[in-house]
């Protein structure tokens, strides 16, 4: 086969807000089917200060395991009221936000199941290159066999578990993301 | 499904000193290899497609793709007019059909419609410096903007970003999402900016740098240029095998 030099990565910038015609962070409608989840958290760099010009993005499987794409051939239902994407950019105080639903398990190869995950990509000024990281759910009994966790030094694993908290009414899950430093989120070479 | 995905001699580290926001925003621990799983081999930019297919009824619309009237005003924008094509591809030279691209980018003063850019350039209002459209059939994308300006910055002393279009794209799947920049050919600020220069070779460089290209130039209207894509894909095809999972679950 003919291989094609890959185009290299480039930072965002701090301009990106030009692109972010309107907001994508409400990724569930009335209609969507699932637990009503909320996921937060604060962008931090080296020196815990908040990362105010972060842009991230998540994708995830609607709440029956099935991810709205060509690749996906598993006959797990698609939910016509879910896309799986969203993509916020963080406030001044490096806060980011987004409305969805529990995604369901998806399959890790023949034998095994991955945990429920949401797939995060994290930009931003200082970034030559997106970072790639999972959110897990820490209250999530499934975890303890998920492939993709064990390659994980124990360690470091809980950078990776959104906490849960209820917050009235609503199910709110915590997932900062610490750039570098104490705590470093787990990122991952793709 | 494993082994390191970002090459070297393509990726730019994300420790840069000499550019100095990724002093403090790279991480330090070593990155770890995640194999290439249904979640990674998916992605949102088919579904994207479609939403943008159906927002412009199969055609992308003049308003998307010619920044000199998009901001809608009845005035073109001041500047030198050109035109951004190319070909969005796979890692095999296979074309990239229907896939979204989006640009962002300064006026012709180097000024940005944003409120954190504070050089003092003057805006133009006939200037929104956003455009995006879909890949054609032969994975071909079209802009008509105008040229964007040098402008300085806070990274060191007289520093100054060299000529520059965004470019955002999502490709099939979660692993070929990419962010880059594009540069203009012959642009003397492009050694000295250690955006450009974090890209850790030449041959890996010169992928950022636009072609002019006479043959899109199009006379008494705009100089042309020609950029191509090349986005990664994924590794395996796993289908198989996440078909027999869910014979197995059964």
């Amino acid at each position: 086969m003919s291989g094609r030099a890959l185009t290299p990565p480039q930072t965002v910038g701090p301009f990106f807000h030009i692109m972010l015609r309107e907001p994508m962070n409400a990724l569930a409608t009335p209609q969507t089917a699932g637990t009503r989840i909320r996921i937060e958290g604060f962008v931090y760099d080296g020196d815990r200060a908040v990362v105010p010009d972060a842009m991230v993005e998540i994708w995830q499987a609607n709440a029956a395991g099935r991810y709205r794409h060509p690749a996906d051939l598993r006959p797990a239902p698609l939910d016509p009221a879910f896309v799986g994407f969203g993509r916020c950019g963080t406030d001044e105080r490096g806060f980011y936000s987004f409305d969805t639903i529990k995604p369901g398990s998806v399959p890790f190869d023949a034998q095994r199941v991955q945990a429920p995950h949401i797939s995060m990509l994290v930009f931003a000024r200082g970034l030559l290159d997106h970072l790639r990281t999972r959110a897990y759910f820490d209250d999530e009994r499934a975890n303890a066999d998920d492939p993709v966790l064990h390659l994980v030094p124990q360690q470091r694993r809980p950078t990776l578990l959104a906490k849960h908290r209820p917050d009235a009414g609503r199910v709110v899950y915590r997932f900062d993301i610490v750039l570098q430093g104490d705590g470093e989120t787990v990122f991952f070479d793709l | 499904m494993d082994g390191p995905g970002r090459d070297p001699s393509t990726f730019p580290p994300y420790l840069y000193e000499a550019y100095r926001a990724t002093v403090r925003r790279s991480p330090k621990q070593p990155l770890i290899p995640l194999p290439q799983t249904l979640s990674e081999i998916t992605g949102p930019g088919p579904a994207m497609s479609a939403a943008l297919h159906q927002t412009v009824q199969g055609a992308v619309s003049a308003e998307d793709t010619d920044l000199t009237t998009n901001m809608g005003t009845g005035t073109e924008a001041m500047g030198e007019r050109i035109i951004v094509t190319g070909r969005v591809l796979d890692e095999h030279g296979a074309p990239l059909v229907g896939t979204l691209v989006e640009i962002w980018q300064t006026n012709a003063a180097g000024r940005y419609r944003h409120r954190v850019d504070q050089h003092h350039a003057p805006l133009d209002p006939n200037f929104l410096g956003y455009g995006r459209c879909l890949t054609d059939t032969s994975g071909v994308y079209r802009f008509v903007t105008i040229r964007p300006g040098a402008y300085p910055w806070q990274n060191h002393p007289n520093a100054w970003r060299p000529a520059h279009i965004h470019f955002s794209l999502f490709g099939p799947s979660w692993v070929s999402r990419l962010v880059t920049q594009m540069y203009f050919p012959g642009d003397p600020l492009q050694p000295l900016d250690p955006i450009f220069n974090s890209v850790p070779t030449d041959a890996a460089r010169v992928r950022l740098v636009a072609q002019y290209a006479h043959d899109v130039t199009q006379e008494g209207y705009a100089l042309g240029f020609r950029f191509d894509i090349v986005l990664r894909g994924p590794r395996a095809t796993p289908f198989e095998p996440f078909e027999a999972a869910q014979r197995a679950t059964r």
